[in-house]
């Protein structure tokens, strides 16, 4: 694949969003708005519009990457049951912040997306579960829903056409897990946001035990622009195989952090070094961790690599939700860990003991290893413990924080190493100065207590 | 709002009850749902505003109103963490902790409150004015560090910038 011209690319997604006016529903009309809708709505059948997506490689933005038309496909046609659509906006993969600014700037692009989305599938109902936290979003959606159901954009007759959406925010209330699909389904239901699982897919038994789709906000503001500007014009834009414009997230030791609209495909380094100016401070470059905290880490020399699902996959890591996390010399890779496992640890839902345990344990004895506690061993009982967790449970949650560690203690197992070396020399210290002990009298898990007990003071 | 005042505003610490606003809104929201309980959240987010913060009367009335256990109810709000706890202060400070804040200093904006409030994380002031949370990524780490207070994100913060907020919070 040639380079992707990033510098002349015209954004799509995010073309209106600084302006004062984007969520106002006049000015979305006035810019065209609600004609990726109409289109669908007046000129396709179902059927011709998830054709369409499928023609077009639009692949989902909220994880996973997976084929959108291909995943509409699985909706049975014929059921006597209702269908329904649903919009994950729970936006809480670490690293993540995108789906903010279209929820907050530009609401009716997501309104005309889950249009087109419930009319392929012909779901009459659509809930939108948004993150708890994300107040100012929650308002700007409930007042763009109000106006299109003023404007017969939602409701019983969409733009005069007969077909009936309803649309309904629902708040979530801060949990991650609730962001995993049939977790978000469980949630919606009134009830714990725990997975269920997989098969049956939501597809098929999903919302109230009914057919369901659950597709990310910026997949679904696509599908407008797939609408109007056509399926070759999407796939021009970067890869063949999973094309189209895409949000970027960069957080972390850049210079200018914030949310990029690119092409499919564009070179990391590029995305860092020239739209982000470069890594702050005048530090060099340490580690990127490219799709949310759930995808595996690259080192400074991995970093020349396209931003897009195969590409990053081929480099052993993932898209996931687009969120680059950019890590510069001065990073500390054991804290950084750290501070990760705890994030799963604590999100995690706790149904599936690998998942509950394995996040757990990898908490604490990365923890040790930090507070210069651990032993040599500690990193190879980890990777056994990570691998003990991809694969086995319910959810990817395990796998999303398996992948972090696994690939940070591989990748810079010398840090590691280094603190342990550091952590028994301070423990030798302790053991022969302190009164506690004469080494090697005790056993290692009374030996480990004291420590912890002379170390708290 | 303190707890008492929320108490106090709920009608004492007896029996809790809808105001008839908030049964209006109750009831569209059943007409959203195929099943009342799919309501639950959104029942329980206007028990929070209705009574300052979810506690055990606020549950029993939710249950009340919309026909399930109080347990059930209970066993429902305790898995999730953004609701206004009993004890909570007026303001609830919730500091992102998580990786990408990390890199950018969030740890000198927990110490920093820390000392300014005299509280530790999970603790609230004794006149009830501050709760402290740590918590996990708000979807906003390009402006990272970030404490969203009560309902508004303040972003790229710096500690000056921290304390202006605070003072001028009424
Ligand atoms: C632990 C976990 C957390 C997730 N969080 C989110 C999220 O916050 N937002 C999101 O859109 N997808 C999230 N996903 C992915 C969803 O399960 C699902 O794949 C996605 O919403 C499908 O939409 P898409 O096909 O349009 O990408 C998460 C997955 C897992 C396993
Ligand atoms: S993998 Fe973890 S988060 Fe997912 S269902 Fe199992 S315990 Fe819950
Ligand atoms: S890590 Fe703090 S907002 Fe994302």
């Amino acid at each position: 694949m040639p380079p992707v011209d990033y510098r002349n690319f015209e954004k799509v997604l995010l073309k209106h969003a600084d302006h004062p006016d984007s969520a106002e529903l006049d000015y979305y009309l006035s810019h065209g708005g609600y004609e990726g809708a109409r289109k669908a709505l007046t000129q396709h059948e179902p059927g011709q519009v998830i054709a369409l997506v499928k023609a077009s490689n639009l692949r989902g933005r909220g994880g996973a990457g997976f084929p959108c038309g291909l995943k509409w496909s699985f909706v049975p046609k014929s059921t006597p049951k209702p269908k329904y659509l649903v919009v994950n906006a729970d936006e809480s993969e670490p690293g993540t912040f995108k789906d903010r600014i279209i929820l907050e700037r530009d609401p009716h692009q997501l309104i005309e997306g889950i249009l087109i989305a419930a009319w392929a599938i012909q779901a009459s109902t659509a809930y939108c579960y948004i993150r708890g936290e994300f107040v100012k979003g929650y308002r700007v959606m409930e007042r763009a829903i109000q106006e299109a159901y003023d404007r017969g954009i939602l409701g019983p007759n969409v733009l005069g056409t007969g077909f009936r959406c309803d649309l309904t925010m629902h708040r979530g209330a801060g949990a991650y897990i609730c962001g995993e699909e049939t977790g978000l389904l469980s949630s919606l239901e009134g009830k714990r946001g725990l997975p269920k699982i997989k098969p049956p897919f939501p597809a098929v038994e999903g919302l109230f035990r009914c057919p369901t789709v659950v597709n990310n906000v910026e997949t679904l503001a696509n599908l407008p622009h797939i609408l109007t500007r056509g399926v070759d014009w999407f796939k021009s834009i970067g890869p063949d195989k999973g094309p189209g414009p895409k949000l970027l997230c960069v957080s972390g030791h850049v210079e200018r952090p914030g949310t990029y609209e690119v092409p499919m495909g564009i070179n990391l380094k590029d995305l860092i070094f020239d739209l982000c100016g470069g890594i702050w401070k005048g530090r060099e470059l340490k580690a990127v961790i490219p799709g949310g905290s759930s995808a595996k880490v690259l080192t400074a020399a991995e970093c020349d690599v396209a931003m897009d699902f195969d590409s990053l996959m081929a480099k052993g890591t993932m898209l996931g939700s687009g969120g680059v996390i950019v890590m510069d010399d001065s990073t500390d890779m054991v804290d950084a860990l750290y501070n990760i496992l705890r994030f799963y640890h604590h999100e995690s839902c706790g149904q599936c003991t690998p998942c509950r345990e394995g996040t757990g344990w990898l908490e604490k004895i990365v923890g040790r290893i930090r507070a210069g506690r651990g032993r040599m061993e500690d990193i190879d009982l980890c990777l056994d413990i990570c691998d003990m967790m991809v694969g086995k449970t319910i959810c990817v949650l395990a796998d999303a924080a398996a992948f972090p560690c696994e690939s940070i203690l591989r990748k810079f197992r010398g840090e590691f190493e280094e603190r342990v070396r550091k952590g028994q020399g301070f423990t030798r210290k302790v053991l022969t100065g302190g009164p506690l002990v004469q080494p090697g009298a005790i056993s290692a898990h009374n030996q480990e207590r004291r420590i912890e007990a002379a170390h708290h003071g | 709002m303190t707890q008492a005042e929320a108490t106090e505003r709920a009608g004492g610490a007896g029996p809790r009850e809808f105001s008839e606003a908030a049964k209006r809104r109750i009831e569209w929201l059943y007409s959203r749902y195929p099943v009342r309980e799919a309501a639950l959240l959104p029942v329980l987010r206007l028990a929070e505003e209705e009574f300052g913060a979810i506690d055990g009367p606020a549950i029993e009335c939710v249950a009340r109103e919309m026909g399930i256990s109080p347990g059930h109810v209970y066993g429902v709000f305790t898995f999730y963490t953004h609701y206004r706890r009993e004890g909570d202060g007026k303001y609830v400070l919730q500091v992102c902790s998580t990786l990408p804040c990390a890199l950018r200093g969030c740890r000198d904006v927990v110490h920093h409150l820390e000392e300014r409030l005299g509280i530790g994380p999970g603790e609230t002031t004794p006149d009830g004015r501050f709760t402290l949370k740590k918590v996990e990524c708000l979807g906003s780490c390009d402006t990272a560090p970030v404490v969203q207070v009560n309902e508004d994100y303040h972003e790229n913060l710096t500690l000056e910038k921290l304390d202006a907020i605070l003072d001028a919070l009424p």
